[in-house]
Order: C-alpha cells, then structure tokens, then sequence
C-alpha cells in the first residue's frame, strides 16, 4: 500500500496521522477518566496502528510505473474487508440484543452490556459499518470505471476510508461506556460528529474531483445516486448535530434545536438517512452492478433519471411521518405523509427498472445466485417501499407506531434491499478487484442466498405477527371504557415472536459468516484471470458472469 | 412586514408547490428530449464494455 506513494504522499500521510495522534492527546488529556479520555486512547492507538506501516515503508524506492494508466483499487479491497467485517459485528449484536429481548438475563448484569447500550451498537455496525464501508468502497470503484479515470487522490481515499471507521469505533465504544446524544442513527457525541464533517467532505470532493477529471463526458445515473448519497448525508449530519458540549473536557452536549424543532429536526435527519444512506448510494450500486452481472444494459435509462429527481425531492419532505399524532403541527404531518405516499412512484419505477432489465434473462437469474441476490434486492425493495408508503398514513401509523411492525418493516429494508444489493455486488466485485476467474464456490453463494432470504422472511413475518399484535393488543376497550390489556400482556404475548425473530437473525448472521469465508478463499486460492501487467493484445470484452 | 410562521407556511403552500411542478417538468423535458435519445443509449451500454483501464 505505502509503497505505492511518492515520497510527498508518504509524509502528507505521516503528517495527518500524526496529527490525529495529537488530537487524540488533546481528548486523553482533556477527558481524563471520563469516556472521552478513553476515547483519545482509542484514537491516539488508531493513528499509532496506521502510523506503523507508514513510517516502516517511508524509505522504501517510489512507485516507478505509471499510476494514471491504471484504477485505484487497494482503498476498494480494504473498504469490501472492512464491511465484511462490520457485517459480521453488527448482525452479531443484533442477533445478541434480539435473544436478550427473550431471554433477559443474556446481559450477564453489566451495565455496558444491557439492551439501550448494545441496540445502537448493532444499528451502527450494520448501518454505518458495514453499509457505509460497501458503498465508500463501491463508490470508488463505480466512479472510476463510469468515468474512465482514476481516483482524484492518493492519501484522501486511505483519508476517507480510514477516517471513516474510526468515526465507527468512537460510536460503537462510545455507546458500551454510555456515550450518546439520544437520538436516533445520531448517537455519536460532538467531536465524533465533528471528525467525521472533516472526512465526508473529504469524500465528497475527492468524489467531484475525480467526475471533473473523467474521460467519457457522460456521467452516468450510478454517480448521481452516489453524490446524492455524499452531499445530502454531509447537510443532515451537520444540521442535525448542531449541539454544544457542556466543557471541552466532557463527552456530553445539548442540541441547539428546542423541543419540537428538535423532533422535527431528528426525523427529518432520521428518514432522510434511510432515503440518502440506505437508499440512494444502494440504487448506484443497482444501477451499475446489476447491468454489469446481467450483462444487459438498464432497462430504461430516462426511467431512471425521472426516478432519480423523483426520490431526491420527495424524500426531503417526508420525515415528519414519524411524528404523527405528536407536538408538530398538524399540517406539517399532513405533508410528511402526502410526500412518503408520492414516493412510491419514483420507488417502484426503480424496482421495476430493475426487474424489467431482468426480463429475458430469467435463465441467469436461476442459475446464477449472485444476480439472483439482486433481483431479491429489488424485489424487496419495491415490498418495503410499498409498505413504507402505508405506514406513513396517519391512521395507519396509530396502530403500527411504536410497535415490532416498525421494526419489521426496517429490516424489510435493511435485510432483504440493502444487504442483499450489497452482497450481490460484492461477490460480483470480489472477482474483478482481485482479478480471479470467479468465486471460490458457487455452491456457497447459494447456501449465503437461501440463508439470507429465509431469515429474512422468518424476521419479518415474525415481527408482522408481533407487530399487529401488539398494536391491538394497546387499543382493545372494555365495555367500560379501560384497556383490556396491560402492557405486559402484550409483552408475553411476544414472546414466541421474539424468539423466532432471534432464529431469523442468526440464519441471516451465519449466510453472512459462509460469505466471508467464500471471499477470503476466493483470494487464497482462486487463479488469477492473466498474469498481472502482461503484455497481450487487448481481447474483445468477455462479459462477466458466466 | 412580519416574517413569521404563517409567512413561511403561506410560502410554502403556494411557492412551494410551484418551483417542485417546476423542477418535475424540467426533468420530464430532459429526459424525454429527443436529441437526449442517443445520450443516454450510449451511456447504458458504455459501462458494458469490460475494459478496466483508463482512457488517457
């Protein structure tokens, strides 16, 4: 890795992380014994842990080819690693904190470990560790081959990726000692927030630098999705995160938004991360690998412009459908479900984009388990899309809000359209990026899909059921007018739900495990498709897949 | 004049409304200008062409 920088790049590396050493003084010594003193022990061991390569390599010879004439690939290899790796920290949590909600006493009676601590360790891990890592290293990936250019950068991608994850670690840790703001798919404290400014605009003019310098004058609709994705991120994360911390020294801060502004504020941030982090850079990989696994072009290319201004401005206004029956004015939640029932055309134009590319070549889809992960990707997309669009009606959210149906339509999302989109195009990146024939076991492939589809379906009825439950359970009178249920009826009512939603997770969790595997072997023991740098003729294109 | 909450849901009732027809309508000549046609066909089936190098 170093040894492909020039010496300039080299000591610009060394400066950086030797400056987040410093700062990461600065918390040890400011925090003291409080969480943020840990914190600057974690990053002064972060920057210390890159420090080493760098340095070690710092007098080896410089890079004598011609780095232009080829992609950036090494931030890629890490980044699909590293996602692998949170993939399989964050659906462990999961699965931990899904048992812990049947069985209790699977906290072990430590207060780092209860649920309100480990919960948002799980949604960090998959949403941030796992997806955010797939989609900075898809991203790089698609925007170099879509604009025949090599990445803008050298250091700023290790920057990105690196600095990325740290943001990761600060929360995850920062959540087990009890740091946390309390708001939702925000929990990190000020100065991750304010790390993690630095490193997303890093990201996005890295990004913009590298369309400004392509070669093929089109920019083609996955790098709209994935700027979308970038740029809205970058205004919801530090408009949301406006706060001031109580001193320097301490971990804790106030929002700067009041009361209900600050509800609205959250929601607004909240659903527009499902739409720009989960959704949109998701889509850039649909509209990018999906065709290159088919081998057939995008069923309708102006479809999917139109569906891309479509969920760009509809989804800005859709939050506040989390708020209904609340503080926020009535017409504020009146728009916010209009806009989220509106959103399903520009959703299922999308969907069925997709499938209609499909539409000829069923016979891949049956034989081939990674494009299959794609087509069940937009399928459940267009499903959780669909009931997305029901749930943000008012009447209907007074049965389904606080109860398991919001959770099992998350994981609708998150399980069948995110993690199925993203390992689709990971198994059809991995080949590619490492430069094998294929993947090291079809059959494995297989074994990850079928895991992956039935535990998702058995989540997300088993949560349906509990769910609907529940909700009725909350509003069933008596003849005299009391509810007829206490709250723990409703609760022993879920018992056999939450279990079979633990069942669902942990198939879901061991699909992901036989993924990892399948790709660690995939780059041991797979031959390489040509000796690197050989020199042969250029060959007509062989399309990948088969 | 007083800029305050009814002001700016008066704005967004009446403007807000236009500039998104606006905004739709932009788009829906966009994509749908004929001239675009060979734009776009060429650009669905460009990232096919399996080189991985690129273009100096």
């Amino acid at each position: 890795m170093v040894a492909k920088l020039t010496t300039s790049e080299r000591q610009s590396a060394a400066v950086i992380l030797l400056l987040v050493a410093l700062a990461g003084i600065a918390m040890a010594a400011a925090g003291r014994n409080e969480a943020m003193g840990v914190h600057g022990l974690i990053v002064i061991l972060f920057a210390g842990a890159l420090l080493y390569p760098v340095l070690s390599a710092f007098y080896a010879p410089e890079p004598t080819e011609d780095r232009q004439a080829s992609y950036y690939d090494e931030p890629i290899k890490v980044g699909i690693a590293l996602a692998m790796g949170w993939a399989i920290f964050g659906m462990f949590m999961g699965v931990w904190v899904a048992a812990q909600l049947a069985w209790p006493n699977l906290h072990f009676d430590g207060a780092w470990s209860t649920f309100g601590r480990l919960r948002p360790t799980h949604t960090t891990g998959v949403i941030f560790g796992f997806g955010g890592n797939a989609l900075i290293a898809t991203s790089f990936h698609v925007v170099q081959r879509t604009s025949r250019a090599r990445l803008a950068g050298q250091v700023s991608p290790w920057f990105v990726l690196f600095g990325y994850n740290l943001f990761c670690v600060l929360a995850v840790t920062g959540y087990i000692l009890g740091v946390t703001q309390s708001k939702e798919y925000a929990e990190p404290e000020w100065y991750a927030d304010l790390w993690l400014v630095v490193v997303w605009v890093t990201y996005f003019l890295l990004y913009i630098a590298t369309i400004a310098r392509r070669k093929e004058p089109h920019i083609y609709v996955a790098n709209w999705y994935f700027m979308a994705f970038i740029l809205v991120v970058a205004i919801l994360h530090i408009v949301n995160n406006l706060a001031l911390p109580i001193s320097w020294g301490s971990a804790k801060s106030y929002t700067i938004w009041p009361g209900v502004q600050d509800a609205m504020v959250q929601w607004w941030y909240g659903h527009n991360a499902v739409a720009f982090f989960l959704t949109a850079g998701f889509l850039g990989m649909l509209y990018y690998y999906l065709p290159i696994r088919a081998g057939r072009p995008i069923f309708s290319y102006r479809l999917s412009i139109l569906s891309f201004w479509g969920i760009t401005f509809f989804y800005m206004w859709a939050g506040s459908h989390h708020l209904h029956y609340t503080a926020l004015p009535h017409w504020v939640q009146t728009l916010g479900m209009t806009f989220s029932v509106m959103l399903l055309v520009p959703s299922w134009a999308s969907a069925g984009n997709a499938l209609l590319t499909l539409n000829g070549a069923w016979h891949q889809v049956r034989d081939d388990a990674t494009l299959r992960f794609m087509m069940a990707a937009a399928v459940f997309y267009g499903i959780s899309t669909f009931e997305g669009s029901f749930l943000a009606i008012r009447p209907v959210n007074a049965l389904s809000h606080y109860t398991d149906w919001t959770v099992g339509h998350v994981h609708a999302g998150a399980l069948g359209w995110v993690a199925l989109i993203s390992f689709g195009s990971i198994y059809t990146l991995v080949p590619a990026l490492w430069k094998r024939e294929r993947m090291y076991s079809p059959a494995l492939i297989e074994w990850h899909f079928w895991l992956a589809i039935a535990g998702t379906l058995v989540y997300i009825f088993a949560m349906w059921n509990s769910g609907i439950l529940q909700g009725l359970m909350w509003r069933t009178y008596t003849e005299e007018g009391t509810l007829a249920y206490s709250f723990l009826d409703s609760l022993v009512a879920m018992y056999p739900y939450y279990i079979a939603r633990t069942i669902g997770g942990a198939m879901f969790l061991l699909g992901t495990a036989i993924g990892c595997c399948n790709i660690w072997m995939t780059i041991r023991l797979v031959p390489a498709t040509v000796p690197e740098e050989a020199d042969l003729p250029v060959k007509d294109a062989v399309v990948a897949g088969e | 004049m007083d800029f305050d909450h009814d002001t700016l849901v008066a704005f967004s009732k009446s403007w807000g409304l236009f500039y998104l027809m606006g905004f739709f309508i932009c788009v829906i000549i966009y994509a749908f200008w004929p001239s675009n046609r060979k734009r776009f066909t060429r650009a669905k089936t460009s990232i096919l062409s399996g080189e991985d190098k690129p273009w100096r």
